[in-house]
């Protein structure tokens, strides 16, 4: 199912979201994540493996915080998702379990889902793993999604805009 | 090999430079995080530079960047404080996001609250100019045994 029409191309659809996600969002680009697939209110992001983004050298196993921005990106852009317009949300709180350290050498992906949007509040879970079935971290975010009059453009599959809650 | 980790954090505790042993982790480097040693407390400092933004047009700091200076913060101040023999690992973190995060130099600095024989929990607070006024807070709980 396509959210952009019946004849919306998928791949030319997650092409243009990736242009505007890597542009707008430049620490996005620098881990290389790439949105693999979509639904409405639901993301699905690769973070490359890269050695330098090893938490612990003798094991070569990722860092935690490059998993918390794959989770907080992917989160965002399932909101944005949902609310398909580039209207600026706020991250409120962000919540990670990890399950399991990531394997090393191995790509992770995150998929996340916009289980409510309310009028002020969007609420964001997601899974990260690296072998369908398998997660090594879960995700619960709350986003404030930005009162009418805003123009600053958010955005599309962003981090959640830190700064537009002022 | 996993005899490594522990010599770094031993000569770490030993001659306090906590920075030499940050450094030594690849993606500390990729942050620009760099440790303050004070008398009580170490600082973490995440320099600004422009591949931490997450959203080009404001600009502002990407939640992730926050949530790993946080996190970041806390570990160190763990294996400063604690006996572990490896790096803790973190089981849980919630980053609650306080206020806008300009693409400006970021601290943050943590408390253990609990050190448990197995989990410690630790509270973080990151912040920009002004130390009153943190940007985010982080509250986790850590493993610090095998």
């Amino acid at each position: 199912m396509s959210i952009f029409g019946p004849d919306a191309d998928k791949a030319a659809i997650l092409e243009r979201i990736n242009r505007t996600f890597c542009s707008m969002v430049p620490h996005n680009e620098s881990l290389g994540l790439t949105m693999t697939d979509y639904d409405e209110g639901a993301a699905v992001i690769r973070l490359p493996y890269s050695t330098r983004l090893v938490g612990n050298p003798d094991t070569g196993v990722l860092h935690g915080g490059a998993i918390t921005a794959l989770l907080d990106a992917t989160c965002g852009a399932a909101v944005f998702m949902k609310l398909m317009s580039p209207i600026p949300i706020a991250t409120l709180d962000l919540r990670i379990d990890y399950l399991k350290p990531a394997t090393p050498s191995q790509d992770v992906f995150a998929r996340a889902e916009c289980f409510k949007l309310a009028r002020n509040v969007a609420f964001a879970r997601a899974i990260a793993y690296q072998t369908a079935g398998d997660p090594i971290a879960t995700a619960a975010a709350t986003f404030m999604i930005s009162t009418p009059g805003k123009t600053a453009m958010a955005p599309i599959g962003g981090d959640g805009s830190k700064a537009t809650d002022g | 090999m996993a005899d490594s980790v522990l010599a770094r954090i031993e000569e770490a505790r030993r001659t306090g430079n906590w920075r030499a042993f940050a450094e030594w982790i690849p993606y500390v480097r990729y942050l620009g995080l760099e440790v303050e040693v004070g008398e009580q407390e170490l600082v973490t400092l995440m320099r600004f530079a422009p591949h931490l933004v997450g959203n080009a047009s404001l600009p502002a700091l990407h939640g992730g960047t926050l949530g790993a200076l946080l996190e970041s913060a806390a570990i160190f101040q763990l294996l400063r404080e604690a006996e572990s023999a490896f790096i803790p690992k973190t089981i849980t973190i919630t980053v609650d996001y306080l206020r806008p995060a300009r693409p400006v130099d970021t601290r943050a600095r943590a408390i253990v609250t609990r050190q448990g024989r197995r989990v410690a929990n630790v509270r973080a607070e990151a912040w920009q100019e002004d130390r009153d006024r943190p940007v985010a807070l982080a509250f986790g709980h850590f493993l610090v045994t095998t």
